[in-house]
């Protein structure tokens, strides 16, 4: 029966391709998520071209800020001011407030998140302290800036938009020390939901 | 090819028969005698999940535990119940309904039907370990799932083995039908079930080795420091979210498409009628298929999607419904002016397609977007996919287990008993899950060992429909015993209005069918 060798051999290269496939729908869909701004990705432009863009000074938007650590990331971190209000077209700063509280260097990682979701397309950051990994010598504290500018044609339903960031130990061993061990388990047989390094604000 | 005799004498007894064995009859045994005994173990943990709903407050269990017993419950009726289940039935059945000797790969038929016991354990075993089972529900999402303790290793694990094996199975139904039809058996003559067969071995073909890559990443996520969906890493849990339903959704469809299959067989049998629209039923079932891949979505519109997706997602999920709409249409117009006989296989054929409708058009109501918010994750969903689950597959396991029990043992079973069971299982069903959509309306959210107390009398009535739901199935595995052990002898074509090459070999079905292909007009 040679046919049916030659058909399990072309359907094990079909099930090994749709397994590769299962792989590629994660860029895939990084893909389709970047270009059309879904899933909260927010926008990222440079200077130059914010400058051309007009100030829509007849609309107030109001940007509402928060941000914590995950556990496994020993730092304070908050956002210096709750809330501004801006005109699309007008590039503004805020700033974030960090804080290394251990006797170590510690490497972290910023991912924003904005909502309503269909307004982070329109919500572009110039600069902010998520573009890169920020290192904190022990006990140092600085402030980070974020530049953003809000695009003039975001929906005229928006009045509100919240910049959350959630902070991240990049490195799984030192998280792991600092509680972030997902797999963690006391004595009772029950998962440990590690205490995140208290955020503020 | 050699002579059946020839055959007999490699027929070993005891043990090594059912290890070694590469008979598609034997194999179709091991696959449904083990998708039995997943049904009681899944069916164990139900019992226990609706006796902790029992009161508000807790009672029996830890929530923990609660958590443990709604994930290892779905695992294990879908991965170990009724898919398994469908494949015995295609073990047995395939092969006699297309005049073929056995399946195209026997060997990799033992093999496939090995994989599960092992798996099995080894889900069970998670339960077990520090930190107990996989908690996260069977979507396992991140970051619960990226999270836990070695009971999620061990899950996903087992998801590897069930996964493999349903891809050789598939593989092996696929082959067979494509390559060993008895002359004349056109692809458009061959019988519904072996059709709806067809197009979930593709499904699973393309679907399952999805699932494999979405828990693979997880697992890295996990232990080998990759962030596909982990966020300290620029990973997206909701990425899981959308691998994971390209997976899910048509595996729902892997679980309904062969219960299909032997409405199609039945209904036609107990109405002596040919079954109306054979060819918008094959048609029906391939556009079923097809949508299944681009509805995935509809799972996940409260996460935020642009309202495009939302459009989009909920226009194709209705669509669905219209293939849906011509099968149940067909079946309908096949009982019409029919001379029908109410047997058990048509009784659960009957109850089944009625009760997957009321399914259906729950479904319906989840595909609205809008509506969805205010349903996702309640109880609403629950009562949805029980009562295509268990009122699709299994009560079409059900029925096609007394369907073909007299061609597989030789016996006819309990005709009395069958109808006890028949009733005890509809309307126990009933009573268990269609207070739930109430619930579900109300608020109620799902997977939480506790609730509100306006909640208490409609889940004391599901929980006692439950436990009569359970206890029933008792009455099932004793018919089942019976039957094997004797009973009135079946005839060779066993229902009075049965077509189809199955029927023509003696019963019980000897150990080497068609080993000279049957020729088909
Ligand atoms: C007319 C056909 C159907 C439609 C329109 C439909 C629609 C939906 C929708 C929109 C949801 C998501 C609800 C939510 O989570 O908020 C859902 C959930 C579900 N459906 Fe269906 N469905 C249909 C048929 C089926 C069939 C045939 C099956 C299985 C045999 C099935 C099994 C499920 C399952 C298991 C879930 C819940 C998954 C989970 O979250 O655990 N559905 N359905
Ligand atoms: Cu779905």
């Amino acid at each position: 029966m040679r046919s049916n060798t030659r058909i399990a051999t072309i359907l094990t290269v079909v099930a090994i391709a749709m397994f590769g496939f299962g792989y590629a729908l994660v860029p895939l869909y990084d893909l389709i998520c970047d270009i059309t701004g879904l899933n909260g990705k927010t926008g990222r432009v440079d200077a130059a071209s914010v400058q051309a863009a007009e100030v829509d000074q007849s609309r107030w938007i109001t940007v509402e800020f928060t941000g914590h650590t995950t556990s496994g990331l020993p730092w304070v971190f908050r956002p210096l001011q709750k809330k501004m209000r801006v005109h699309p077209g007008e590039t503004a700063v805020a700033n974030y407030y960090v804080r290394n509280n251990t006797d170590e260097t510690i490497t972290g990682q910023a991912v924003p998140s904005v909502v309503p979701g269909r307004a982070a397309p329109y919500f572009k950051k110039i600069e902010c302290f998520c573009f890169s990994q920020q290192t904190l010598a022990p006990r140092e504290a600085k402030e980070m800036p974020v530049r953003f500018v809000v695009d003039a044609k975001i929906s005229q339903r928006v009045d509100t938009i919240t910049l959350s960031y959630a902070f991240f130990n990049t490195d799984k061993a030192s998280a792991k020390k600092y509680g972030g061990d997902p797999m963690a388990v006391n004595h009772d047989g029950h998962h440990v939901h590690a205490h995140q390094a208290a955020p503020d604000g | 090819m050699a002579t059946a005799a020839a055959h007999h004498e490699e027929h070993p007894g005891g043990l090594t028969r059912w290890l070694f064995t590469t008979n598609h009859k034997d194999i179709g045994t091991l696959y449904l005698w083990f998708a039995f005994i997943m049904f009681f173990v899944g069916g164990a943990m139900a019992m226990v999940i609706r006796a902790e709903l029992f009161q508000p407050g807790m009672q029996m269990v830890e929530p923990h535990f609660f958590n443990q017993m709604t994930t290892v419950h779905a695992l294990v009726m879908i991965f170990g119940g009724v898919m398994p289940a469908f494949v015995g039935l295609a073990n047995w059945q395939i092969p006699m309904m297309i005049g073929a000797p056995d399946m195209a790969l026997p060997r990799m038929n033992n093999w496939s039907f090995w994989l599960l016991p092992p798996a099995a354990t080894l889900l069970i075993m998670s339960l077990f370990m520090p930190g107990g089972g996989p908690a996260a529900g069977w979507t396992i999402y991140p970051p619960l799932s990226t999270q836990g303790g070695m009971g999620m290793d061990f899950a996903i694990l087992t998801i590897h083995m069930l996964g493999f094996s349903s891809i050789l199975g598939s593989m092996n139904i696929i082959a067979t039908i494509l390559n060993m039809r008895a002359p004349g058996m056109t692809l458009m003559k061959m019988p519904l079930f072996v059709w709806t067969w067809l197009i979930t071995a593709f499904l699973l073909l393309a679907a399952i080795p999805v699932l494999a890559g979405a828990v693979t990443m997880l697992l890295t996520d996990r232990h080998f420091g990759t962030s596909f969906f982990d966020a300290a890493g620029g990973g997206d849990p909701v990425m899981f979210q959308h691998v994971f339903w390209f997976f899910g959704h048509p595996e729902v469809y892997i679980l309904v498409l062969p219960a299909f299959g032997v409405f199609s067989q039945i209904i036609p049998t107990f109405a002596r009628k040919p079954l109306f629209g054979y060819s918008s039923m094959v048609f029906a079932t391939a556009t079923i298929a097809f949508l299944s891949f681009i509805v995935w979505a509809h799972h996940m519109y409260t996460v935020g999607m642009p309202m495009a997706g939302e459009l989009f997602f909920m226009y194709s999920t209705m669509l669905i419904a219209v293939p849906t709409g011509v099968k149940v249409f067909n079946w309908i117009a096949t009982m019409w002016r029919g001379s029908m006989t109410f047997e058990t296989p048509m009784l659960y054929a009957i109850a089944g397609v009625f009760l997957f409708t009321i399914g259906g058009l729950s479904g319906l109501m989840l595909a609205i977007t809008p509506a969805d918010f205010q349903y996702h994750d309640t109880y609403f969903v629950v009562a949805h996919f029980h009562y295509v689950i268990f009122a699709g597959s299994v009560l079409a396991l059900m029925g096609a287990a007394y369907f073909w029990l007299p061609k597989w043992t030789g016996h006819m079973y309990n005709e009395r008993l069958g109808k006890l069971h028949f009733w005890l299982t509809t309307i126990s069903f009933n009573v268990t899950f269609f207070p739930q959509h109430f619930l579900g309306l109300a608020g109620m959210p799902r997977r939480i060992p506790d609730y509100a107390l306006q909640f208490t009398e409609f889940n004391q009535i599901s929980s006692i429909g439950a436990f009569v739901l359970g206890l029933s199935q008792l009455l099932f595995l004793y018919i089942v015993v019976q039957t094997i052990k004797g009973g009135k002898q079946a005839t060779d074509r066993v229902w009075e209005g049965a077509e189809g090459l199955e029927w023509t070999v003696p019963s019980p079905a000897p150990y080497h069918t068609f080993a000279t292909a049957p020729q088909v007009k």
